[in-house]
């Protein structure tokens, strides 16, 4: 079974958000997600910087099997990634939740976090 | 193409230990159960244990079988030993791959033939269509054998404590028929699909069960796991085997994917002697070649190959190797291409193609 904390919002894509207490989000992928995928091999993260739309293409995750594309859950400015995770992409099937988190954002409307599933809705999408 | 799966003998077993199932030329099969990786390493270091029951097998049987095969294989049967095994391609007038196969030489005049999950029926037909006046019979078994492969520097070790066969005295392509944890009429083969020792059982498909949960319970303290496609596939590309669909094809001939030592033209004659002849002789358009990438992405089936600005090939197969811990795989690259300077296309950025002649792993 997957696991779904509930101090978290998700997307159907599979992301996790979790805002943060200055009002910015950190965003990854779900166990759920990373299960999926099988043993993950490589991740690909945009620049620091880059303005992002809801759903727009943020990255790849690769693994084994196949390349999937990461979606930024939400609209707003990216203001760091995850660079260890160049090194040790397999933090991505240990620690989907907190070592792996992918990108941090600065978000462009807050009203945004109201239109992501909160866990029990994600957990039922599962 | 139908949506209802072939499901093994063993799909409970599978279920019962985790298994991710995933469709598979037209089969419902385990694509993995712990994870690619540590699989492929319990096969490498220790031992792993694959249901390739979708696999297909026949039996050619009759006074002119041996002159039959070789009228329509690559390589040549008529010279092949009893309890030996052989590996050969069947080919198309135009050199083109029906399928690859391993033929084993039961007796004189009886052959049996382990075919591809993807192509059994194709091939079946194809060869009932070859029979003329050829005094042969051949028998669609397919659905009576169950295929386990046994493989990893302790397969042996494993295996022989649950049979009374010799496979000390069992060679590389060598096969034996008898009782494998109780089982009766079992063939044990010293083949395998992942360049590590090991071996090919073929079992009655109602006794399968009980032989895979006899390998897996007398494998678990020397580490054995099960194996699911993912890593079979890996494991066969750091072996450098080719797998039809991707290395061979109607399209790529065995000339173009490097297996001209499976084409006999000491024979006088076989179903697509002459264009192999003239592909051997004039050369071929293009051919397979071997890669691996300094890099951590994995070069994917269908992405473009290039030399300087100029596509010159595409990717076959990909995938990690896991012994060198980077991307590996094939290509069909354009013949005169220069090697040196080939790249791949992966989402928009050229990576560098290190070419190789030999296996990652031997």
């Amino acid at each position: 079974m997957s696991t779904v904390p509930t101090n978290l919002r998700y997307t159907k894509d599979h992301e996790w958000v979790k805002v943060e207490a200055d009002g910015t989000v950190t965003v990854g992928i779900t166990d759920y997600a990373q299960a999926a995928l099988g043993d993950v091999t490589f991740i690909d993260l945009p620049k620091v910087g880059r303005q992002l739309e809801a759903n727009d293409v943020f990255g790849t995750v690769e693994s084994v099997k196949a390349a999937s594309d990461l979606y930024s859950p939400v609209s707003g400015e990216v203001i760091a990634i995850n660079s260890s995770l160049n090194d040790t992409p397999d933090l991505v099937n240990r620690e989907p939740y907190e070592k792996a988190w992918m990108i941090k954002m600065k978000l462009k409307s807050p009203a945004e976090l109201d239109k992501l599933l909160d866990s029990s809705s994600y957990q039922s999408i599962l | 193409m139908s949506t209802e799966l072939n499901r093994t003998p063993l799909y409970d077993l599978h279920l019962e230990l985790g298994a991710r199932m995933v469709p598979f030329a037209g089969w419902e099969m385990p694509v993995q159960y712990s994870g690619i990786i540590e699989e492929h390493l319990a096969v490498r270091h220790k031992a792993g244990l694959f249901d390739v029951s979708h696999m297909g097998e026949t039996r050619v049987r009759g006074k002119d079988a041996a002159a039959f095969l070789d009228a329509i294989m690559t390589n040549e049967f008529s010279s092949l030993r009893p309890n030996h095994a052989r590996y050969t391609i069947m080919c198309y007038p135009d050199g083109g791959c029906v399928d690859d196969l391993i033929i084993y030489r039961v007796s004189h005049e009886e052959f049996f033939i382990c075919l591809n999950a993807s192509n059994a029926a194709k091939d079946i037909a194809w060869m009932k269509s070859q029979v003329g006046d050829w005094k042969v019979e051949i028998i669609d078994e397919c659905s009576q054998w169950a295929q386990l492969a046994l493989q990893g520097p302790l397969a042996e070790k494993i295996l022989s404590s649950l049979t009374d066969l010799k496979l000390d005295t069992l060679k590389r392509f060598g096969f034996l028929n008898g009782e494998v944890a109780g089982a009766q009429n079992c063939i044990v083969a010293r083949t395998g699909y992942t360049g590590s020792p090991g071996f090919e059982i073929y079992i009655p498909a109602s006794q399968s069960t009980q032989v895979a949960r006899a390998i897996l319970e007398k494998g678990k303290p020397d580490g054995l796991l099960p194996i699911g496609l993912g890593a079979r596939d890996s494991l066969r590309l750091e072996a450098g085997y080719p797998l039809y669909g991707h290395e061979l094809s109607e399209k790529i001939s065995p000339i173009q994917a490097g297996l001209s030592w499976t084409v006999k033209f000491t024979k006088p004659q076989f179903i697509g002697r002459d264009s192999l002849l003239l592909q051997t002789e004039k050369g071929v358009s293009s051919k397979v070649v071997m890669y691996s990438l300094n890099d951590r992405r994995i070069a994917r089936p269908g992405a473009t190959v290039f030399s300087g600005d100029k596509a010159v090939g595409e990717i076959l197969s990909g995938t990690l190797s896991p012994v060198l811990n980077k991307p590996i795989g094939t290509a069909l690259v354009t013949t005169g291409s220069n090697l040196d300077t080939l790249t791949v296309d992966i989402r928009g950025t050229h990576l560098p193609l290190q070419i190789t002649q030999t296996p990652f792993f031997k």
